[in-house]
């Protein structure tokens, strides 16, 4: 089974790197384009949240802390991880509801598009030692209809 | 990302290709500010039928521009996403402020037809 380990600096710069990588390796199972471009933004959401969130006194003109992204084949669905040792977040449950944001700046969807875009979203925090998001999409959907029946709200039943 | 703009009528068009992401974003963001306070527009419309990714720090950049237009009663279009980026505007549930349309044209045709419904008297 095929994988791959990243390991580099929590700057915006790396996002695409880190989504073109992951999106190539997940383009070696049965996905369809679609799927691949909810993980591209799935894995983008997490990254960026290690780049916005985790290191917020990073040294000015340093490098920020590092982030370690791996990604994994297991059968036929993608498993990623995404793992900082910045700040942790304080309420798990509540970074998860939608709108929720610490920054004021931001909108809060990060998680919603994560959750919405993946099979399954596992966070593993703890303040002052960091997060692991760990995310997992099947690539070959039980063949009994829509391709993307798997995802809440879907075809425009609510909107 | 490569932006190019012009105005057309009170709307500044901004047509963007490429990703729009957290690094991206920054430049979008500066760039799009920057022409709008220069041609003194008031509705924004982004050509996006290029745009090939869209995260929430891209959807940010456009709801902050929003924000923006709005202060000055414009109003923000996008023509032509394409339907995964389409799909995360129905997911953010920001339809209702940022009216999709299918082209350019099409969405500069609407946002008039909006103006004259409003009241405006505009020619
Ligand atoms: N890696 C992380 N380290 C520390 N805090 C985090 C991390 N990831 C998420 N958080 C916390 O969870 C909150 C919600 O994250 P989410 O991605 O949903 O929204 P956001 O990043 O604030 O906004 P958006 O994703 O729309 O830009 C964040 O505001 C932040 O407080
Ligand atoms: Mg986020």
């Amino acid at each position: 089974m095929n994988w791959l380990r990243l390991e580099l600096p929590a700057l915006a710069e790396n996002v695409a790197l880190v989504r073109v990588t992951v999106g190539s390796l997940a383009a070696q199972l049965p996905f369809t384009l679609g799927d691949i471009e909810e993980i591209r933004v799935a894995v983008s959401e997490a990254f960026s949240n290690a780049v916005l969130h985790a290191y917020p006194q990073a040294p000015a003109g340093g490098l920020p802390g590092t982030v370690t992204v791996e990604a994994r084949v297991e059968g036929d669905s993608l498993e990623v991880s995404v793992v900082d040792r910045g700040v942790g977040i304080e309420d798990v449950e509540r970074a998860r509801q939608p709108a929720f944001s610490t920054r004021e700046d931001r909108m809060g969807l990060g998680f919603v598009f994560m959750e919405s875009f993946m099979d399954e979203v596992t966070i593993r925090t703890a303040p002052g030692s960091g997060t692991r998001v760990l995310m997992r999409k099947l690539a070959r959907k039980p063949p009994d209809g829509k391709a993307d029946a798997g995802v809440a709200g879907s075809s425009g039943a609510k909107a | 990302m490569d932006i190019a703009s012009r105005k057309d009528g009170m709307a500044l068009l901004v047509s963007v290709s490429g990703e729009l992401d957290l690094h991206t974003a920054r430049e979008f963001r500066a760039r799009v500010d920057a022409d709008y306070d220069r041609f003194g527009a008031r509705d924004m419309v982004f050509d996006f039928a290029r745009v090939s990714f869209v995260d929430s720090s891209g959807l940010g950049a456009i709801l902050g521009r929003y924000s923006r237009a709005a202060e000055k009663g414009g109003q923000v279009a996008l023509a032509g996403p394409q339907p995964h980026v389409r799909r995360l505007l129905e997911l953010a549930g920001v339809m209702r402020i940022i009216h999709t349309y299918a082209d350019v044209e099409e969405a500069l045709r609407a946002m008039g037809a909006k103006e004259a419904a409003a009241g405006g008297d505009k020619r």
